[in-house]
Formats: C-alpha cells, structure tokens, sequence
C-alpha cells in the first residue's frame, strides 16, 4: 500500500498552507461552535458561514469547490434526524400516508430538520479543509502546544505513523483468507455468519499479536537511539503577525455571524 | 473501500452546544484521571505499547466479514482493548482512534467528540472490564462467554447513550430514536461479541502470558466490576422498557426531576435546568449542567470514601 493513501493533505503552496497550525484548529473549532449556537432558521447567517468558507477554500488554492465535493460523507447521518420532520408540532405542509397511519411534514419540523443539516454540512467542510492544509504531524504538533495532554498526541502520533504498517498487516490477513476461500463452481465457500465471523476474530487475535510483538522492536529500536519518553520536531511553531491577524479576521468574522443569525 | 463507518460516529451539527459541552466535561474528567493512573502504572515503555495497540484497533476495525444482503460486520474494539490493556490504557487508546477518525476522516466531529469519546471509548471500557474482571480466577470458557456478553452490552450501552444524546438535542424524538438505535445495533453487537470473543480466545490460546492475572491488581478490581455492572445493568434495564414504553422513560425521567417538563415539551433540551439569575439562555443551561455534573461527581467521590472506610 502506498504510504499516503490514508493522508488528507494537500501540498500547495498558498495563504492557509502557511498559516500556524494552531491557528488553523483553533478558528475550525470556533467556526463550529458557532455553527451550533446558530438558531433554527437563521438562513442569512448560514450563507454568510458558507461564503466565510468559500473564501477559506479560495484562500487555500485547492478549488472553490474543493470541500463541497468531499462533504457528503455525514449525509447518512441524517437519517437519524428525518423524524424530526413530522414529530415536531406545527403546521402541515403536506401529509401523506405511511402503512396505516397518516403522517403529516410540519413546518417546524422542516424548518428544524433543515437546519441541523446545514449545520453540519458547514461543520463538516471545515473540518475537511483543516486537514487538507495542515500536515497531520504539524496538527498534533498543535494540539500539543494548546495543552493537549503529551501521553494522548504521542499516542495519536504513533497510531498515524503505524497504521499504514499495520493497514498492510491487514490486507496480507485479508488476501491470504481470500485465497483459501475457494469453492466449487455453484456452491458457496466458508459457513455460516457465526463462523466467518469467528474467522474474522481470530485473525484480528493474530493481527494483535502481530502489533504487539512489533510495538517491542519498535520500543527497543527508540531506545537504541537514545529515546527518553519525548518525541522531538524540528518544525518550531511561532506565530507571525500573519497568524494573529488572520485569527483576528476570523473570529470578527464569525461574530458577525451570530450577531447575523440573532438579528 | 478502506474504512467502513460505523453509525455510532454522531458529526457535527446533531448534537446542540449544552450536550456537546457536558459529554466533553465527563470526557476529560475521566481521561485526566485515566492519564494520572497510567503514568503511575506505566513506564515510558508502554507509550509506544499503546500507540501501536492504537494503530492496531483501527486496522483491525477494517476486517470484516460478509453477513447478508451486501452488508458486512467488523469490530469495533472498545471491550478487547479493555481487557488485553487494562481499562485505564484502553480507554486512552480508544479515545487516540476516536481523535484521529474524527481529525483525519471526518467520521464524527469535532464538537461533538467528546460524546463520541464517551459513548464508543469510556463506556465500552468500563463494561468490558468490569465484566471480565468481576469473573477472574475462573475457567477460560466462563471468561469467554461473559466477554461475549460485555461485548453485546458495550455496543448495546453506546448505541443507547447516542441515542439519549440525540434526543436531549432535540435531534430525535425519543420514542423512534432508542428502538432504532437498539435495534441496529443489537445485530451489530453480535458481530461485535463473536469477533471479541473469538480474538481473546486466539489470544488466550497462543499467548496467555500477556493476559497475566498480575497487572490485574494494579488497576483496581472492585470498583471496575462496580462501576461496568451498574452500567451493563442500566443498558439491560432501560433498554427494553424505553424500547416498548417510551412515555415510560420520559415519566420516570419526571419522577426522578431529570425533565422537569419532559411531557410538555420533550424536544427541548433540559428546559427546566437553568438558572433563574441567569435567564433562560444556552449560557444559563450549560452552566447549570456543569453544575449538575460537578455535584454528581461529589457524590460519587463521598460514596467511594465511604466504602474506603469501610474495608
């Protein structure tokens, strides 16, 4: 497997590539949050947070469309929330029938359901924009110097730096399971559910093994060069008057926003 | 297709601000004292342990297994972690796959992930644990099946707090949101449980020694069979009841002062939890959740001392 195939970001060279990492996460998680105070039906606020992003996709030179095209991924979600449709009390839009009882589509519920969706359409863009122009590595540099705590950004570090070796593991497991699956023509290979699914088990048993007896040569290959319980970098964040002023930007931009949405 | 998303990953946007921010301060109370615990337990040696046992259950989410009708199971992890870690260590690396499924794949938000953290992380571990620690010293096949049984209630728990989050929100009415969710997932969960089981097995079979009833001890028994039974025991009690009779947790939500207006208005979020100097904004009812949390928590901490004293 090709060692980039779970990475997200993209090299370009532009304005937010640049930008401080920290930066970069902080104005995410404040952009969503916002999202989330925004009332029901604030539509001129909505438009306003997707221009903002539309701007920070320009910005980013990776395409005006660049999110939109990725952000359907939270869409089966919304499944969850379709009954908000007609359990809400309201006015009926229209009704219709649903096996034996007549369900009717409020207004309120429309109206709510609509705006979860926007929600987390806007939420979920910026998050992908985020990690398409900050490197993973740089992110939890950030997370780091925003007071997450060492032990956790450590171990998100060494599940990013191990899961393309382990992915491998897999596919090696899966492959080798797919090739003693043969069956004559017209009839099925393997058992039943309960015993493919033992098969699955064991081999997630034997893909942990496999993990845990790397994680000690691994252990033992840091410590021959000279680990003491701390990872270094040499990327030393500082912020530049670029930094402060695009944060400023952003949160007078999403204060405007809610000031927006509450008009 | 590479990574298959599990539908207990709640996005941004269907969670609201009060709920989101209460999950996240039960979150990292729980984490602070699972990080204290760890680095006493644990040398620097057990970091690179846990990050690549972080690593491991994320790849192994991706083995999966035809069931029927084009649609596939596969593990989730929070119970085998649990158990082959110790619960401190799992719920950190459960919580380290959370993060980066969220950061890395936007499968779950960021808002939203300390609810995700604490329905698919902490929860998982506590009854995954308490369970299989609550039978140590038995025979292998007893362990067996009471792993199996945590690892149906540890999904069946996560399904029901996402649920009850969802409903809190204002995202799901109660009464289609609980049998749905439960519904779902009680097959999911027995994907769950045949995999764990059969994992733990394998590993029971090939390497015993790294299930050593001796690290047991340094994590704590009584208070984890305590703590996973009550939980287990909250999932198999509200589970049908609220499945069959929903008004029946809504009305039992009243009589315990939970909702105070849960029959009126059973959308809103905590109404009656504000603070009246405050007025009834989101301000006021995040505050008085934390408030609410913060007492809670006394409790448990008085209630612990008490039974300290006593053994």
């Amino acid at each position: 497997m090709h060692f980039d195939a779970f990475d997200r970001y993209h090299e370009k060279e532009s304005f937010l590539h640049c930008l401080d990492p920290r930066v970069k996460a902080v104005v995410t998680v404040i952009f969503i949050v916002s999202n989330a105070l925004l009332p029901d039906g604030a539509w001129f606020a909505f438009v306003f947070g997707w221009l903002f992003l539309i701007a920070a996709n320009l910005l980013s030179r990776l395409g005006i469309g660049f999110t939109l095209k990725r952000s359907i991924i939270a869409l089966p979600f919304a499944l969850i929330a379709i009954t908000v449709l007609i359990s809400i009390p309201g006015e009926p839009l229209f009704t219709f029938q649903f096996f034996s009882s007549q369900l009717a589509v409020t207004d309120a519920g429309a109206l709510r359901f609509v705006s979860i969706l926007i929600r987390s359409w806007l939420s979920v863009q910026m998050a992908i924009l985020l990690v398409a122009v900050t490197r993973f590595p740089d992110l939890i540099h950030a997370l780091e110097h925003l007071y997450v705590p060492a032990i956790l950004t450590t171990i998100i570090a060494f599940l990013y730096r191990y899961l393309f070796v382990l992915t491998d593991e897999v596919f090696r497991l899966i492959r080798a399971r797919e090739s003693r699956s043969g069956a004559a023509p017209g009839s099925r290979s393997g058992g039943g559910v309960v015993w493919r699914a033992k098969v699955a088990g064991n081999m997630a048993g034997q893909l942990f093994l496999r993990s845990y007896e790397r994680s000690d040569r691994i252990y033992h290959a840091m410590v021959a060069r000279g680990y003491a319980g701390h990872l270094y970098t040499l990327n030393p964040h500082e912020m530049k008057s670029a930094d402060y002023f695009a944060t400023a930007f952003a949160v007078v931009i999403i204060s405007l926003t809610q000031v927006l949405g509450r008009l | 297709m590479l990574y298959a998303p599990v539908p207990l990953h709640i996005p941004d946007g269907f969670l609201n601000l009060a709920v989101s921010l209460i999950c996240w301060v039960i979150t990292v109370i729980t984490l602070g004292i699972a990080i204290s615990k760890t680095n006493k337990l644990l040398g620097e040696k057990q970091i690179p342990l846990m990050g690549v046992m972080a690593a491991f259950i994320f790849a192994a989410q991706m083995i999966n297994f035809p069931v029927a009708g084009g649609t596939s199971g596969h593990l989730l992890g929070g119970v085998l972690a649990a158990i082959v870690l110790g619960p401190w260590a799992g719920m950190l690396v459960m919580t380290a796959v959370i993060a980066v499924q969220a950061l890395l794949f936007q499968d779950g938000g960021l808002l939203v992930m300390g609810a995700n953290i604490l329905n698919m992380g902490l929860v998982t571990a506590a009854i995954g644990y308490g369970l299989y620690r609550s039978v140590a010293g038995q025979s292998k096949t007893v362990k067996l099946a009471v792993t199996g049984v945590a690892a149906w209630l540890s999904v069946m728990a996560g399904a029901l707090f996402t649920a009850l989050q969802l409903w809190l929100s204002g995202t799901s009415p109660l009464e289609i949101v609980i049998p749905a969710m439960l519904g779902v997932h009680a097959l999911i969960g027995l994907g769950e449980a045949l995999i764990t089981v059969a994992a733990l097995s394998f590993i029971l079979q090939t390497r015993p020694d790294i299930l050593g009833e001796g690290s047991d001890s340094a994590n704590g028994g009584r208070g984890w069979i305590f703590a996973g039974g009550l939980i287990a025991l909250a999932v198999v009690l509200i589970s049908p009841f609220a499945s069959g009779d929903p008004d029946g947790l809504e009305r039992v939500a009243e009589n315990l002062g939970f909702l105070g207006a849960g029959l009126d208005a059973p959308y809103q979020a905590i109404p009656d939890y504000t603070l009246p100097f405050l007025g009834e904004t989101a301000f006021s009812t995040i505050l008085a959740g934390v408030i609410g949390i913060i007492v809670v928590g006394l409790v448990i901490v008085l209630i612990g001392r008490g039974m300290k004293a006593k053994s």
